[in-house]
């Protein structure tokens, strides 16, 4: 791996201070530190962000969950207040990866990494969740812009992510055998006013499948989706699976996501 | 360059390293604890498992002057008055690995789940063991040994 100079900065402003073209934010370093050492990227500073207090933590207001971002999977995974509020979000973070990924990796890693076919990304799109940032408020939907992309400015950390608290939700992920990672994930949410199929691991960014959003909010069975077929077109195909094969599982999931609400 | 002062099984050493230095890298060639094992160097396999303030990482994506400051235990660390630890002394009876290079991982992943939880199911010790693989595909004997190891500890 290539050298660079460590900081460990203890809060917010020091850290988009010493952030540059050429540099990186360290969270759990489980994806950023592989990538260094395969040298499929070089900084000049790296900025660990876990020292900043404030990042880190769980607030439960009246209708949401708040995860700072430097909130460790496992932590998320055994919060019995997130239990409590929203069971399918601590399912999704004890089913990333493995026990030492969960006690390493964080919440704004994963989304600000933006995997294509992470976890997180499609609860924030289910759920309806606000990221909040050093200079502003992004909604979900506009957050996760392609593969590897968010609308994330150069210096704008994450600090933490606001997730509305649903009437009902649940995550199905037909997972990589090895990586654990979605080649198939469902995030379902029944909001009071809509239902939110968010899939992530089908296309090159997660996305609300408008079809499927539509059928369970005017009937919340797996009924109203049985046999549903979708445009595959846009759909990943790779080693694991064909993009025909996804879109059937994503309606299979969904299908499993209702019946397990 | 950084001075980092680290607790590794139970002795504080005080050294400069460079920024960029690997934990495992650090264990292995500047304390001569090569226990720890490297097999596929970039979070997947488990082989470089250590405990950091008693949790269980991956110490090859780990950088050293990120855990200045706390303490490490390697498999080295496990052995007490000259006596193995009963989570070795169960893979050692159960015949619990073959060629060992996965071995050193796999122990202090298991003891990391006992810790969790005291009388795991077959299921739930293969589910923990996820980020652990064995080469020699010897993993009936190696849930066998986390099982008899929660009846001993
Ligand atoms: C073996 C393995 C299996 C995995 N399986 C899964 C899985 O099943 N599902 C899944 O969803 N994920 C999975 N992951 C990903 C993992 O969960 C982490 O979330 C992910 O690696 C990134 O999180 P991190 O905290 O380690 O971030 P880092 O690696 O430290 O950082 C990743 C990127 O995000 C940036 N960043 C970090 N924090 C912030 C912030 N607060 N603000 C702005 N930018 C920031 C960094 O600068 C960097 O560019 C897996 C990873 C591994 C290694
Ligand atoms: S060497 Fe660290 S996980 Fe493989
Ligand atoms: S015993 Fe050989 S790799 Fe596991």
């Amino acid at each position: 791996m290539k050298t660079f100079n460590y900081h460990s900065p203890k809060d917010v402003k020091t850290a988009s201070k010493l952030s540059s073209t050429s540099s990186i934010f360290l969270a759990g370093g489980m994806t950023s530190i592989p990538s260094m050492k395969l040298g499929l990227a070089t900084y000049k500073d790296v900025i660990d962000i876990k020292n900043i207090k404030k990042l880190s933590g769980i607030k439960v207001s009246g209708n949401s969950v708040t995860i700072g971002a430097t909130t460790k999977h496992a932590e998320v995974a055994s919060s019995k207040e997130i239990q409590k509020k929203i069971p399918s979000l601590s399912k999704l973070a004890g089913g990333i990866g493995d026990a030492q990924v969960r006690n390493r990796g964080t919440v704004g890693g994963s989304i600000a990494n933006n995997d294509p076919s992470a976890c997180y990304p499609s609860a924030c799109m289910a759920l309806n969740a606000i990221i909040h940032t050093n200079n502003r408020k992004i909604e979900a939907k506009n957050f996760f812009k392609d593969m590897f992309e968010t609308v994330l400015k150069k210096g704008e950390l994450i600090e933490a992510v606001e997730f509305k608290i649903p009437e009902k939700s649940n995550y199905q992920k037909h997972p990589n055998p090895a990586s654990r990672y979605a080649i198939v994930g469902i995030y379902l949410a029944k909001h009071k006013k809509e239902v939110n199929v968010a899939v992530t691991g089908a296309k090159s960014v997660v996305y609300i499948d408008k079809d499927l959003s539509k059928a369970l909010s005017s009937s919340f069975f797996s009924s109203a989706i049985e046999g549903m077929e979708l445009d595959s077109s846009e759909m990943n195909s790779d080693i694991h699976a064909s993009a025909d094969y996804r879109a059937s599982l994503v309606v299979t999931y969904a299908k499993k996501a209702v019946e397990a609400c | 360059m950084t001075k980092v002062t680290i607790e590794v099984n139970g002795k504080k050493v005080s050294k400069d390293v460079p920024d960029h230095t690997i934990l495992s890298v650090f264990l292995r060639d500047s304390l001569n604890l090569t226990g720890t094992h490297v097999g596929c160097d970039t979070s997947q396999c488990g082989a470089c498992v250590v405990h950091v303030d008693g949790k269980s990482i991956k110490s090859c994506s780990t950088l050293t002057v990120d855990i200045n400051g706390l303490k490490v235990t390697t498999i080295e660390g496990l052995v007490k008055d000259g006596k193995m630890h009963p989570m070795q002394e169960a893979f050692k009876k159960m015949h619990g690995l073959q060629c060992g290079f996965c071995t050193p991982g796999m122990v202090m992943s298991a003891i990391d789940l006992l810790q969790n939880k005291k009388n795991p199911s077959d299921t739930e010790i293969r589910k923990w063991l996820e980020g652990n693989i064995c080469r020699c595909t010897g993993y009936q004997n190696i849930v066998a040994a986390v099982k008899e190891a929660a009846s001993k500890m």
